[in-house]
């Protein structure tokens, strides 16, 4: 009776899985035997960092196939832009990457900008780089807490969090909310930095180094680490190239590819920074070339803040037509009550053209296309995400791999689901 | 090594394809290039493998509808703009060699929208046509994997198309709980 109810059980459940015979082809044929075992992982599961679902086909400990499934977190992000304009099209942008808006409002506005062809004042340029390269430090402080604590190392979280709290209250200084910061808008940013703003930042620039050397000392020589990381997650550079891959996650197979070098934007082509590259594609590799990278982000936001101190002037684009004028200068001026008032209910009219532009955010290259209308609402925009492409490739990087080494894998590719879904 | 020269890709697909290149546009310094659609995989592979050109990385694929009359015989917008069907889509591709990037454009008509698969060039197609597959209901010939990737397996509609509307997703009331199982079979289950 026993055996009875059990093999119900098992075709029960295939009844609920619903497509093993649609799995044909996507696992291979010993799993439809029965032979391996096919396991779901996630999308409950801590470790996969959100709502991901793998599909794993083990033989034994060994993952034979991967399949990843998506779209848990998918909340048509894409499909509201095309009904608002492209102003207050903005906020939504913020909640793709939750880990660093501030990149994702960075990749919208550069796209529109383009697609206008409208500038960006210096002082809002310098502004946009203080913001990026801190969104870059906060969203690695994240991964770097959360792939310890996946790897078993607790309390590096604990002090990741300690200065991430630091600079979200920056953003909270800048733009009054600590995520969805919405700060970065198209023209420029919203409004220039606060009095108090550069001396916290300059008191976290002092700070923060040594942080790092604390967090290196828990881990870089930390046997344990090692021996999870070192020769784990092997990514071959052709392969990172043929599936696309960008970011920390390419770098670390020695690819020496990073947008704010081979194609600057916001003036990143005047500032002194090295990019870090790995040798070997593990995930020892792809931890170092992060911690590398707090380093290198100090050395920019350094720069940028000696020269927010000496460059003055407007903070966004002061083409009214695009950038709403100032709050003061309402009670003087007609021409900007109407601006203000047209910009606010009706927006702009963009071409009816498509353009792409790519921007570096933490995880790799996030680009956005958009298709205008020729009105003040967009045809359609796309965001091209690193999550989303990192993911694509789990199956080749983790195959062969065991079990427990999924979970290091995940951790060192770096995804957030909501910019996979979006 | 010695870097071969970089070749203008415009006269070499010109030269390689004659006919298959339909058209070619620039704008805010981007450059497309509309292709015959049942030869894509094709042109893209050109431009992956051709010495000068070696555009070895994709970077985006993305779909756009010109619903409701923005295409075809009913387009009265500029001459340079070249719209034959429903649904353009873009290959951003990129050369990290020459760093400069490229966007290879095909139109899928209305009536059983297809267009040949590119993963066989570029395993980074994979994920990036199974979205638009799902999302703009355009059928990639040879892709290995058909199913949907965002929307749940038994959704009913394509909703990055411009006539589904952007709405909600219907309530279930005991009036019209049949027409809505209708869609979605699974969900009775």
């Amino acid at each position: 009776m026993a055996v009875a109810e059990q093999t119900q059980s098992i075709e029960e459940q295939r009844r609920w899985e619903g497509s093993l015979d649609q799995l044909r082809g996507l696992v291979s044929e010993r799993a439809i035997t029965g032979e391996t075992m096919l396991l779901n992982m996630g999308p409950h599961h801590p470790s996969t960092h959100g709502v991901l679902r793998l599909l794993l086909e083990l033989d034994g400990e060994q993952i034979v196939s991967c399949l990843p499934d998506i779209g848990f977190l998918h909340t048509g992000i894409e499909k509201s832009l095309e009904d608002k304009s492209y102003e207050k099209a903005l906020p939504l942008t913020d909640r793709m990457d939750y880990l660093s808006p501030m990149s994702n409002n960075m990749a919208y506005a550069a796209a529109v900008e383009k697609l206008l062809d409208l500038d960006v004042p210096e002082r809002g340029q310098i502004i946009r780089v203080v913001c990026l390269e801190l969104a870059r430090c906060a969203s690695h402080l994240v991964w770097l807490g959360t792939h310890a604590i996946d790897m078993g190392a607790m309390s590096v979280l604990l002090y990741a969090f300690r200065e991430r709290e630091r600079i979200l209250g920056m953003f909270e200084m800048l733009s009054g909310q600590r995520m969805m910061s919405s700060y970065i808008r198209p023209g420029g940013v919203w409004r220039d930095v606060p009095d108090d703003f550069l001396p916290t930042i300059k008191q976290f620039l002092n700070d923060f180094p040594y942080k790092v050397d604390d967090y290196e000392a828990l881990l870089t020589k930390n046997p344990i680490w090692k021996d999870r990381a070192q020769g784990v997650g092997v990514i071959e550079p052709d392969v990172a190239l043929a599936y696309g891959m960008t970011g920390p996650a390419l770098r670390g197979s020695g690819v020496n590819w990073d947008l704010r070098k081979a194609q600057p934007y916001c003036g990143y082509e005047t500032y002194d920074f090295n990019v870090p590259l790995g040798e070997h594609g593990d995930v020892y590799d792809r931890y170092l070339i992060r911690i590398h990278e707090f380093r290198e982000s100090m050395k920019i936001l350094n720069q940028a803040v000696a020269r927010l101190e000496t460059v003055k002037g407007p903070y966004r684009s002061q083409n009214n037509k695009y950038c709403p004028p100032l709050r003061s200068e309402l009670g003087q001026s007609m021409e900007a009550v109407i601006h203000h008032f047209k910009l606010w209910t009706y927006g702009y009219d963009a071409p009816d053209e498509e353009i792409y532009n790519a921007i570096e955010s933490p995880r790799g290259e996030i680009g956005c296309y958009i298709h205008g209308t020729g009105a003040n609402k967009p045809r359609r925009v796309h965001f091209k995400t690193p999550s989303f492409i990192h993911i694509s490739a789990l199956p080749v990087v983790s195959k062969g791999y065991l079990l427990a080494d999924m979970v290091a894998i995940i951790g060192s590719v770096d995804i957030v689901l909501g910019d996979c879904d979006r | 090594m010695e870097i071969p020269a970089a070749r203008d890709p415009v006269s070499a697909l010109r030269e390689a394809f004659g006919e298959a290149l339909l058209h070619v546009k620039e704008f805010r310094g981007e450059t497309t290039l509309v292709v015959d659609a049942q030869r894509t995989a094709e042109v893209l592979d050109f431009l992956r493998v051709t010495s000068g050109l070696v555009y070895n990385m994709l970077s985006d694929v993305s779909a756009v509808d010109y619903f409701p009359d923005d295409y075809g015989e009913s387009f009265d917008g500029e001459e340079s703009d070249y719209r034959p069907e429903r649904f353009g889509v873009s290959y951003h591709i990129l050369s990290m060699l020459y760093n400069r990037r490229l966007r290879v454009k095909a139109f899928a008509a209305e009536e059983d929208p297809r267009l040949p698969t590119a993963t066989v060039v570029w395993p980074a197609a994979n994920w990036l046509e199974r979205e638009i597959a799902d999302m703009m209901g355009i059928v990639f010939e040879g892709h290995a994997d058909q199913r949907r990737l965002l929307m749940p397996e038994d959704w009913y509609g394509h909703p990055h198309r411009r006539d589904y509307p952007l709405g909600k997703e219907t309530v279930a009331f005991s009036f019209n709980v049949d027409e809505i199982h209708q869609h979605k079979p699974f969900a009775r289950d």
